[in-house]
């Protein structure tokens, strides 16, 4: 049954793409953005209902069944998820989608006939593997199920490129044959190729391979498109792959290197030094009243949150602090680092959720000189965004990531859960330093002391 | 489909890709990064059409465990990034009673 003509098909799906793209463009401010995602959500929605009047659909009751267990796993985990959590959830839907056009691709394989569709079923097998196997080590890593140190093996290298290669091999069978044999070979042989390629990644890197897998899934999905002669998809998969590579640029330059030196750094055989078991040296700790002292009698302090702030849900805890401090007439700014966190932009969310007003959060080019002047560095469940080592440690996996310089203010207070060193597991120089003050806990426990101490001042 | 017709399609989608989202500013690299998750999403047409079209059985499974991936993707995606957006919906600058946050 098909109710819809293919001009009218098409004319739908061209709007749902139009949607698609308001919805990008609402985020380039946050008045927008919020209306903007409703306006791509209904795209989708219209997309959906598009096709079940446009093609001859079988099966539909099967379908709609499948529709609503998709719908009933994924709502309830997005609504309830913890804010910490965002970035293994955005990484696991990342993943769904690229398994599920595999999947679309190798039943696509049997209906393609041209050379061009063979090889874009191809691509969206391989793409589509290492998307998903490539995300579920993601989430393993952030949900410290796997380490998040680089896994790194001797002959990596040798194995990832015997991979890829058997990889293209078996793909060039599956467009030579069509056998399904060769396509499960390679469906598996992509399945590795993801696993191996973010495994060496060291978590510090994270938030730039969820990005860039995000790019990978929506080539995949316009491949798929490609081969199903469906535009939409076409339309869809290309922007998400366009801006999924922007961002991937924009998050590794803020951290000073290549993508590729991200991706391959640990094939190279590069250190993972700075681990150097130097913990035992002593360091300066203190009580909550010393801090709120310091605090309550400076003019200006900085606040510099990372994701052990988020991990304690201490984003409410730290704006009270911020605005009892205001209040007492001390500057407070918050310096957010471009890849503090997990996700690229995370504090943004994290400090929004707490109501801490845009103007208070200033970006790294903006904020450091001004650490000369200032009198307090506040730095809580954060170390990697300020270690000095990517300025001073060229054998450093940070090493020439741009850094906050805290250093340079007169004060530098700490909140930390332990001496550990962060999730990319370098220590910090920073920690040893006279001027530097250390409170040990955890971010919101600390902060909520720190409070109370300087209310009772 | 006429491959011209599709290679100008996908020419013409990335340069309105690249041309939007240089305009997003930093503060939304999450939303964006989980707007456009959500959006690869809409692989689910192609799941419903390969599973509209098979007659076997197992093909048949196979094509609605699709369905099923591309759901979560494309649902989860959206109600993500609308949690995420709320936060930054527009309030009143420093000092805003706290009850606009909510509405």
């Amino acid at each position: 049954m098909s109710l819809l003509t293919p001009e009218w098909t098409g004319l739908l799906y061209l709007i749902a793409a139009v949607c698609f793209i308001l919805a990008l463009r609402g985020l380039s401010s946050p008045k927008t953005a919020r209306r903007g995602n409703l306006i791509g959500a209904a795209g989708a929605l219209l997309a959906v209902i598009t096709v079940f009047l446009s093609a001859r659909i079988e099966n539909i009751p099967f379908i709609l069944i499948a529709i609503a267990v998709g719908s009933a796993i994924a709502a309830p985990i997005s609504r309830r998820v913890e804010m910490t959590q965002m970035p293994q959830l955005v990484a696991l839907f990342n993943g769904v989608g690229g398994g599920a056009a595999a999947l679309v691709a190798v039943l696509e394989l049997g209906s393609s006939d041209s050379l061009g569709s063979k090889v874009a079923v191809v691509f969206t097998m391989l793409i589509g593997a290492v998307s998903f196997s490539g995300s579920a080590v993601t989430v393993g890593k952030l949900q410290g199920l796997i380490s998040s140190r680089p896994l790194i093996f001797p002959g990596l290298a040798i194995v990832m490129g015997g991979v890829v290669l058997a990889a293209l091999i078996a793909g060039g069978f599956v467009v030579a044959t069509g056998a399904a044999g060769w396509a499960i070979a390679l469906l598996v042989l992509g399945l590795l190729v993801g696993a191996l390629l973010v495994l060496p990644v060291g978590g510090a890197d994270v938030p730039i391979v969820i990005s860039l897998l995000n790019a990978f899934t929506g080539l995949a999905v316009a491949a798929s498109g490609i081969v199903l002669g469906n535009l939409l998809l076409v339309v869809a998969g290309t922007l998400v792959g366009a801006s999924g590579t922007i961002l991937t640029r924009a998050m590794a330059s803020a951290m000073g290197r290549g993508v590729s030196g991200i991706l391959f750094g640990a094939f190279k055989g590069g250190s993972t030094a700075g681990s150097t078991t130097q913990s035992d040296r002593p360091v300066r700790s203190s009580n909550a009243e010393d801090v709120a002292v310091l605090l309550n009698y400076a003019q200006r302090v900085v606040i510099v949150p990372g994701y052990g702030l988020a991990v304690a849900q201490g984003q409410h805890t730290i704006a009270e602090l911020a605005t009892t401090l205001e209040a007492r007439g001390v500057e407070v700014v918050f310096a957010i680092h471009p890849v503090a966190g997990r996700m690229p932009g995370h504090m943004n969310v994290l400090l929004a959720e707490a109501n801490v007003p845009y103007e208070a959060l200033k970006e790294m080019a903006e904020v450091n000189p001004e650490f000369k002047n200032t009198d307090v560095a506040l730095v809580v469940g954060a170390n990697d965004v300020v270690n000095p080592a990517a300025k001073t440690s060229p054998g450093s996996p940070i090493y020439g990531m741009p850094i906050l310089d805290v250093g340079e203010a007169r004060q530098v207070v700490f909140l930390k859960r332990s001496m550990r060193p962060g999730f990319a597991g370098i220590e910090n120089e920073l920690l040893y330093d006279p001027k530097t003050t250390l409170l040990f806990g955890d971010a919101k426990d600390s902060l909520t002391k720190v409070l109370g101490a300087v209310n009772a001042l | 489909m006429d491959p011209i017709t599709l290679l100008t399609v996908v020419v013409l989608a990335v340069f309105v890709g690249f041309e939007v989202v240089s305009k997003v500013s930093s503060t939304l690299h999450t939303p964006l990064m989980s707007g456009a998750n959500a959006i690869h999403g809409i692989i689910l047409i192609g799941a419903i059409i390969v599973a509209g079209q098979t007659l076997e059985p197992w093909l048949l499974a196979v094509a609605l465990l699709a369905v099923v991936l591309a759901t979560a993707n494309l649902v989860g995606g959206f109600v993500v990034t609308d949690r995420m957006l709320k936060m930054f919906a527009p309030r009143k600058p420093a000092g805003a009673d706290p009850k606009d946050a909510k509405k």
